[in-house]
């Protein structure tokens, strides 16, 4: 059941509009794949080109050996065998559940009944529904229904196009882990198609980042999280601190101080991120500033966010040794972000003391 | 009522009416318009009712074994066989011909498409008395039941690829994207998930052909081909006010009960609405390829048959013609008659299309439901029944034999453009923007001004002009009651074309043709808007 998909050089236009410029992308069988990116950044585009509803202008898709596409020769979507639960289910509005369900199994198949009833159960809806009409139903239930109707076909990849953005916060968490499990268990390969980081890092095994038609990193969540290519990638995954730093056998000298960095081999300018979370601050009389033995900062704004505060932070110059940190700190004169747990959180104009927790990431050239 | 400070800018002299619809003035101020508005809807259903009231009188009146007599004959039996035919093979030819061409148009990569749909649509500018009016010079030999069909194919096709192209604009691709990915071929799809989400569409245009194909009396006169319609006109002209016509004319409201039964009944009850959120993206054109020649044909075709024979008789004749059939002392008059009666309908029909119509919006219930129904109703039957209503009415009263028969005539055939405009208008104008203009400091009447009336305006004009055209090409009604002397466009085209004189008629068709191409430019924007284009 389980089948790789690489993807070689996808190039696509509409009209003078380049969609994709050259994607290249391998999804291990029975993985689970995001691909993420900003509106107009091609992942559309690439999910239809794998479905077969586009054809590319150049390069080559095959699945499991099998060749499904070479430029714009490609073998139609009907034939290919791939699931696809489109945004908002496209449940045919003329059909029950039942027929939504039962639509891409012939008439005369055995056990047809079972067989629904028995998708209806791995989406963990009751067969009671099967009468009903898609409208009559909620939207995460109309999701479900249009993936017990991808499923039926037991497909050997399976597409699903941003299908959780129309439900609200709470099902949607609840719905992806459901579908996650559900598609792991079956063994299907799976491609998850979102502009919500969150999703996408909690999903797969492996995340993709794409802009402007092409794909920037490709990696395991984790990895693409602590180590992103570049600023664009590391902001669009999550809140980053990005500082200018001199750099020197493993370590930083930025405006924070002194801090370890992921690269001893490299010297001189750089740039480095840290997450947020790295960071910890710890309320210290305003005096204390003074002494400028540590990196010192006055909270200018708190945001309060629940469990978690997030604090606006402007570094104080001092007189001790990170006064005297080199030249880029001096024009580094930013807010930090800091996420603090709320129940410690400093007030608005304290000061504090920040200290850095494991290693900031260095970015490449 | 005094208590009420907010009442002081209202009519002071609708007071006493005001109190006889209002039994409970605890209702309040909203209460005290409603009734209002509620009376004067209630006079024009009742209006709307009088065909209906007037077949029923009619039948109690004549007797069983009288209209037994009438009814029960041959000669009604060849009619109604006649006219069945006529519906039963014109109205899925035109469907199967609609979905083709709007497929064409709007699914596929045919060169020219935006064209070729203006061109599909245009043909409505051509009344269909005047389509038969050309075939009959372009073949004069074209009579009975296959011309009948041809004829109506040609004139009234637009009325189902309207509504179809329409419904295949608004359909999510998505859907399609969906049954591709779980198997199903090109064609399949068609079938299986494109064509039943066209079925709203194809009922509703089938409805409105078939509904003209029973009222309509000039095409089918000319090509000689008999219908109910043309039985009871001819009934009328030679007794005049006899039983015949009437219970005739019985019999062609329960046909077009039967039609509207068939069509609520083949609707159903299913949704066929987007069950998404968010918006579809566009669909995509199938690529055409060496077929791109053959899918010319059909709407080229099409064109030349629903346009091209018109125009070229007209131009024609017109040539034949030259210089001597331009008779500006009958033109002239005619074209003021005709846009006279047009703009005092329209108006008419506007005004007394307002209460309902705000009925419905502002204050929807089961009761205001029934009598809305009445108001559509009225304008499924056929003009000759109207007519022949009127005429037994007003026969003894002061109004008889003039223009404010007419004029009712028009309102009544006509309300249903009216409403449906007006309501649309209205709707667009929801009581919360009255409420804040209220907050801003105008009175009602001035809130009810400078917001609902200025933002209906747009759709109120439209629904005018709707009805104005249709009163610039009605003939049956206008024939039938128009007082002596009264030579409206269309009725004058019709004495000169039966006459044979088809070169002094061409002018006339001319002008109803080119005061009809605007009303058909914007029926054609409209069903691009409705469907979010």
């Amino acid at each position: 059941m389980t089948t790789s998909l690489e993807l070689q050089a996808i190039h696509k236009h509409y009209g003078a509009v380049q969609a994709l410029g050259g994607v290249d992308l391998s999804v291990a069988p029975g993985s689970r794949t995001a691909i993420v990116g900003p509106s107009g950044s091609g992942k559309t585009t690439l999910l239809r080109i794998i479905a077969g509803f586009e054809a590319p202008d150049a390069g080559r898709v095959t699945l499991g050996g099998r060749q499904l596409a070479n430029g714009p020769e490609a073998v139609p979507a009907h034939e290919r065998g791939i699931g696809y639960v489109p945004q908002d289910g496209a449940l045919f509005p003329h059909l029950t559940i039942e027929g939504n369900v039962g639509f891409g199994l012939p008439r005369n198949t055995p056990k047809r009944a079972e067989r629904i009833a028995e998708l209806m159960d791995m989406v963990a809806l009751d067969s009671a529904m099967l009468a009903r009409r898609p409208h009559e139903l909620s939207g995460g239930q109309q999701q479900r229904v249009a993936l017990a109707r991808a499923l039926a076909q037991r497909p050997r990849l399976m597409l699903l196009d941003e299908p959780f953005s129309a439900l609200d916060t709470g099902l949607r968490a609840s719905t992806r882990k459901a579908v996650a499990q559900l598609l792991g268990a079956a063994g299907i390969t799976t491609i998850l198609v979102t502009h919500d980081q969150a999703e996408a890092l909690s999903f797969a095994d492996q995340v993709a980042v794409m802009r402007g038609g092409l794909l920037v990193q490709a990696g395991r969540p984790l990895d693409l999280y602590l180590r992103p290519r570049d600023a664009a990638v590391a902001g669009f995954l999550g809140d980053s601190i990005v500082l200018p730093a001199q750099l020197a056998g493993g370590w930083a000298d930025c405006a924070l101080g002194r801090v370890a960095v992921n690269d001893s081999g490299r010297r001189g300018a750089a740039q480095i991120m840290l997450r947020p979370e790295q960071l910890q601050v710890a309320e210290v009389p305003v005096e204390a500033a003074a002494r400028g033995d540590a990196c010192y900062g006055a909270v200018t704004d708190t945001d309060f966010g629940g469990s978690v505060c997030v604090l606006s932070v402007r570094l104080v110059r001092g007189t001790g040794p990170a006064a005297a940190a080199p030249a880029p700190s001096a024009a580094w004169d930013e807010a930090l972000l800091v996420h603090s747990p709320s129940m410690h959180a400093p007030a608005m104009g304290a000061m504090v003391r920040i200290t850095v927790a494991g290693q900031a990431h260095v970015f490449s050239a | 009522m005094s208590a009420l400070p907010l009442d002081v800018g209202a009519d002071a002299a609708l007071k006493p009416a005001v109190a006889v619809l209002l039994p409970a003035p605890a209702a309040g101020r909203s209460g005290w318009r409603l009734s209002w508005v509620g009376g004067a809807a209630l006079v024009v259903s009742l209006l709307a009712l009088l065909p209906l009231g007037f077949v029923l009188w009619v039948g109690v009146q004549t007797g069983w074994d009288t209209a037994s007599a009438l009814i029960f004959r041959p000669r009604v039996g060849e009619l109604l066989l006649n006219t069945a035919l006529l519906v039963v093979l014109t109205v899925p030819l035109c469907a199967v011909l609609a979905v083709a061409l709007a497929w064409l148009t709007e699914r596929s990569d045919l060169p020219g498409a935006r064209t070729w749909a203006w061109l599909l649509v245009a043909p409505l500018a051509v009344p269909a008395f005047v389509h038969s009016y050309a075939w009959m010079t372009v073949a004069p030999g074209l009579h009975g039941l296959p011309a009948g069909v041809m004829v109506s194919l040609i004139a009234y096709f637009p009325f189902l690829y309207l509504p179809v192209a329409a419904a295949l604009r608004r359909l999510d691709p998505g859907m399609e994207d969906s049954a591709a990915s779980l198997g199903l071929g090109p064609w399949a799809v068609f079938f299986r998930v494109v064509l039943p989400q066209l079925r709203l569409a194809v009922c509703g245009g089938s409805l409105l052909v078939g509904l003209h194909l029973l009222a309509e009396y000039g095409l089918y006169v000319m090509i000689r081909f008999d219908t109910f319609t043309t039985a009871i006109v001819d009934q009328f002209q030679s007794t005049y006010n006899g039983p015949a016509a009437n219970m005739l004319s019985g019999v062609l409201v329960v046909c077009c009960f039967a039609l509207l039964g068939l069509e609520a009944a083949a609707r159903g009850k299913e949704r066929y609405a987007r069950v998404g959120t968010g918006a579809a993206r566009m669909p995509s054109k199938r690529k055409l390829g060496r077929m791109a020649a053959l899918g010319l044909l059909l709407p080229a075709l099409l064109s030349v048959l629903a346009l091209g024979v018109p125009l070229f008789t007209l131009g024609r004749w017109l040539l034949a013609g030259g210089a001597a059939v331009w008779r500006l002392d009958e033109l002239g008059p005619s074209l003021v008659q005709t846009l006279g009666l047009a703009l005092a309908g329209a108006l008419l029909t506007s005004v007394a299309a307002v209460p309902m119509a705000w009925l419905s919006i502002r204050s929807p219930g089961r009761l205001q439901r029934v009598l809305e129904a009445c108001n559509y109703m009225v304008g499924s039957l056929p003009g000759v029944v109207v007519a022949l209503a009127l005429v037994t009415v007003t026969v003894r009263l002061p109004i008889y034999q003039t223009a404010i028969t007419v004029l009712l005539a028009y309102l009544l055939m006509f309300l249903p453009r009216a409403l449906i405009s007006l309501r649309a208008g209205i709707a667009q104008a929801p009581v919360e923007l009255e409420q804040a203009a209220r907050s801003l400091g105008r009175t009602p009447a001035q809130a009810l001004w400078a917001v609902t009336l200025r933002l209906a305006a747009p759709s109120a004009a439209a629904g005018a002009a709707l009805v104005g055209l249709g009163i610039t090409n009605e003939l049956t009604a206008t024939l039938m009651l128009a007082p002596n002397g009264t030579r409206t466009l269309a009725t004058s085209f019709w004495a000169y074309s039966s006459e044979i004189d088809y070169a002094a008629a061409a002018p006339y068709a001319l002008i109803m043709v080119l005061l009809s191409l605007p009303m058909t430019w914007l029926l054609y924007q409209q069903s691009k808007r409705t469907a979010g284009r």
